[in-house]
């Protein structure tokens, strides 16, 4: 737990201590912890498991289930693809392809100016306006491969500035 | 208890309510064949699918390892749709195997290649990609293989239900999972005590002992003067290898076996045991009379050692400064021992059998060693030394009953055989610690208080004048327990005893694999009472010696006239005590 600041620990110790009467707290913590930081890094789960006596192997392995949770820090903005089976159909596969190509990055991976995480996702419910695209939360509908450089400027344009 | 009315392959039973389909039947004399099942539910339930059954009333199939019994069933498990469903269940995970039986350790003891045998399924019957392989071998104790894992999650269970720190997990998932420490590291860069709880529940070679038989042969190629030690469990166990009753004590057959292996001395670990006894009553009464930290807590158990330093690493001034016996052992061997026979410790080999994979881990801690000389040069479980024997084409069951080598450090005590159950070092320095305080010898010898298979034990006795307390703890869960009570200042007692493995060494991680299937002779509820059993092994052999306290074992006297000086002395403190490591690292940067 070297790398962690006294103020992350306090502030994780808070989110663990939110959740004390939950017969099941580790979802909630975890959930609590993923959308504050962004992702859940091995020091964090050795705290929570100090904090609530849960194996670390244990946390280890429900951070690795779920998608939802990541090991590591994600871009500014995650570019989700959509592959569900509409999406493929509609040539969803291209679509991340051409992402991949131009931000030089697989899915699953952040590029090195900690702009974009590319991340495939699976059937996001926009089957009518397939294939779909969904960028920290805004969603495009039905993406072209041509489309792809456009959107990628957009925000390129709005940087790192918040 | 409630009874339901059951039947078997069209056999009327009564059973108590309940039990599983899996349980009932053993009682009803059927072993279903089963895989991830083990004792009382350690195991990630009914993952396998090894045992399916027909049960009326179930739709489908049902695994017997969950399923409870009621009223009325009808259980079928020769019928061909079961026999069936069995095979191709063994069928899918040989499908994602290593099969490489020939070269793995665990030959012989494999569940998933018995219940191959007795399924009759096929090699090959189903093809396609394996899941990705981690092989960890970076640890001196333990190799981990998922291609050998089966996901049967028993490592997983004992780790918690021994130690409550669970350092196996499932991780990923779907076909990409495996059971790994966090982060899928090695043992060797987790907070693991190598205490091979999880090597002996494993029913297949994924988690076995990293084998040092190479290091043994090496050195006898190169012509070192070798000479082995054998630690108290061993002879309360080794006869299991070899198809005796579990509870066998074998050791006059185990030295037999050991002078026609070539060593060139063999000696008991109980003298070392009996030094060690010399030496930490020595230090605990010093820290009684001086007002030093107490309780103090003993040092003997590796494991327990790598959990004080990871988990109590503020309360290690608890923990005595002796090294563990077969250490103490090897020092000596490498010191008083060399100079009595004009040889070079260089060319000294020292090989310790133990019941214990910890303490591969712990001859190779740098406290052991001194100017290039390590105390212990190789670590050998029960069952290396077993592939030893049969390696050697020595009949075990047939040799004579032979004595350990006699000359310097041959002589030991009944306090020292029974170190190797839970309770057994406490009482041995009760024997030496009445003596001392008392001036006489304690009448009973027994110590009947701390004996027994409890996980947590106390008593109090007074002696000399002076109210003791004492507890006993094997599990780290269980000493959790004293060591929470000392780091909020509130443990009663003057003397703990701590053991890593529940039981002691008798169930150590490089003890012979209770597996029932494999011992058709033993009782139903053997892994209820293998415990014990061995345990008696130890405490039969205290009883048939007249020499039972370590302060009257006359070369231990001798060692310490004409080489030591006397207990705790600046050259014993030299040879014979160690420190610890306050700031052990549980999960280091890589």
């Amino acid at each position: 737990m070297a790398h962690l600041s006294a103020s992350a620990v306090k502030q994780i110790t808070e989110i663990v201590k939110r959740y004390e009467n939950e017969r099941t707290p580790l979802m909630m913590i975890l959930s609590a912890i993923q959308s504050e930081y962004g992702y859940i890094p091995l020091d964090v789960q050795e705290l929570v498991s100090d904090l609530t006596g849960i194996p670390v192997a244990e946390i280890y392995g429900v951070v690795t289930f779920y998608s939802f949770f990541s090991l590591n820090p994600k871009g500014k903005y995650v570019v989700g693809v959509c592959l569900g089976t509409a999406c493929y159909v509609k040539g969803g596969q291209s679509i991340i392809d051409k992402f991949s190509e131009l931000l030089g990055v697989k899915p699953g991976e952040t590029t090195p100016d900690g702009l974009f995480t590319l991340s495939a996702l699976r059937c996001i419910g926009a089957c009518s306006i397939a294939p779909a695209v969904s960028i920290n939360g805004k969603v495009y509908p039905k993406m072209t491969v041509g489309k792809v450089q456009e959107v990628i400027d957009e925000y390129r344009k709005l940087g790192g500035a918040n | 208890m409630a009874k339901v009315n059951i039947k078997i392959e069209g056999h009327p039973y009564q059973v108590e309510e309940g039990l599983t389909i899996l349980e009932a039947a053993r009682e009803c004399g059927y072993e279903i064949p089963t895989l991830c099942s083990f004792n009382h539910g350690e195991c990630s339930l009914a993952s396998c699918r090894v045992c399916l059954v027909e049960a009326t009333g179930a739709r489908g199939l049902v695994a017997s390892c969950v399923y409870p019994v009621n009223e009325g069933m009808e259980i079928t498990i020769s019928s061909p749709k079961a026999v069936n469903a069995r095979r191709a269940s063994v069928e899918l995970l040989l499908s994602n195997h290593s099969m490489n039986c020939q070269q793995c350790d665990k030959n012989g003891h494999c569940e998933l290649l018995y219940v191959a045998q007795i399924t009759g399924a096929r090699e090959g019957k189903y093809l396609g990609s394996k899941t990705p392989t981690t092989v960890d071998e970076l640890s001196p104790s333990i190799v981990r293989d998922t291609s050998k894992c089966i996901l049967c999650g028993r490592c997983v269970a004992r780790c918690v239900a021994a130690h409550g720190i669970g350092i196996l997990g499932f991780e990923k998932r779907g076909f990409n999972t495996i059971v790994a420490p966090a982060a899928n590291r090695s043992f060797a860069e987790s907070p693991c005590l190598q205490c091979g709880q999880c090597v002996n529940v494993c029913p297949t070679g994924a988690l076995m002992e990293k084998s040092e038989i190479n290091l043994v042969d090496k050195a006898k190629m190169e012509g070192k003067f070798v000479v082995v030690q054998t630690a108290p469990a061993v002879r309360a166990t080794l006869g299991e290898e070899f198809g005796m009753p579990i509870g066998t004590p074998v050791t006059g057959k185990m030295v037999a076996a050991l002078k026609r292996l070539g060593f060139d001395r063999v000696y008991d670990t109980n003298f070392g045991a009996d030094l060690t006894i010399m030496e930490e009553a020595t230090e605990l009464l010093n820290r009684v009379k001086n007002g030093g930290v107490l309780p103090m807590i003993t040092s003997c158990s590796p494991g327990w050692i790598n959990y004080a330093e990871y988990y109590y690493g503020d309360q290690l001034d608890h923990l005595s400064s002796c090294k563990s016996p077969h250490q103490m052992q090897g020092a000596i061997i490498k010191s008083y021992f060399a100079e009595k026979n004009g040889l070079d410790p260089k060319d000294i080999f020292v090989v310790s059998i133990m019941p214990c994979t910890a303490k591969k881990f712990e001859k190779s801690r740098d406290q052991f060693k001194h100017d290039g000389i390590t105390d212990v040069d190789a670590v050998l479980t029960t069952r290396e030394l077993a592939k030893l024997i049969k390696r050697s084409g020595i009949n075990f069951t047939k040799l004579p009953d032979e004595e350990f080598d006699q000359d310097i450090m041959g002589e030991y005590s009944g306090a020292g055989v029974i170190f190797g159950a839970t309770g057994g070092v406490m009482e041995a320095a009760l024997r030496t610690a009445y003596f001392v305080l008392e001036g006489k010898e304690h009448e009973a010898i027994k110590f009947e208080q701390v004996r027994g298979m409890k996980g947590l034990k106390e008593a109090s006795f007074k002696l000399g004048g002076i109210d003791i307390k004492v507890a006993v703890a094997s599990g780290m869960r269980n000493a959790k327990v004293l060591l929470d009570q000392i780091r909020e200042g509130k443990s009663p007692y003057t003397f703990i005893e701590i053991m890593c493995c529940p039981g002691g060494c008798i169930n150590g991680g490089g003890q012979p694999y209770v597996k029932p299937q494999f011992l058709p002779n033993e009782d139903l509820n053997i892994l209820d009472t293998y415990r014990e059993k061995r345990a008696n092994a130890l405490y039969s052999e205290d009883e048939r010696l007249t020499l039972r306290q370590s302060h009257n074992n006359s070369q231990i006297k001798d060692l310490y006239a004409k080489f030591l000086g006397e207990p705790n002395s600046e050259k014993a403190h030299h040879l014979l005590h160690t420190t610890y490591n306050k700031t052990r690292v549980r999960f280091p940067e890589k």
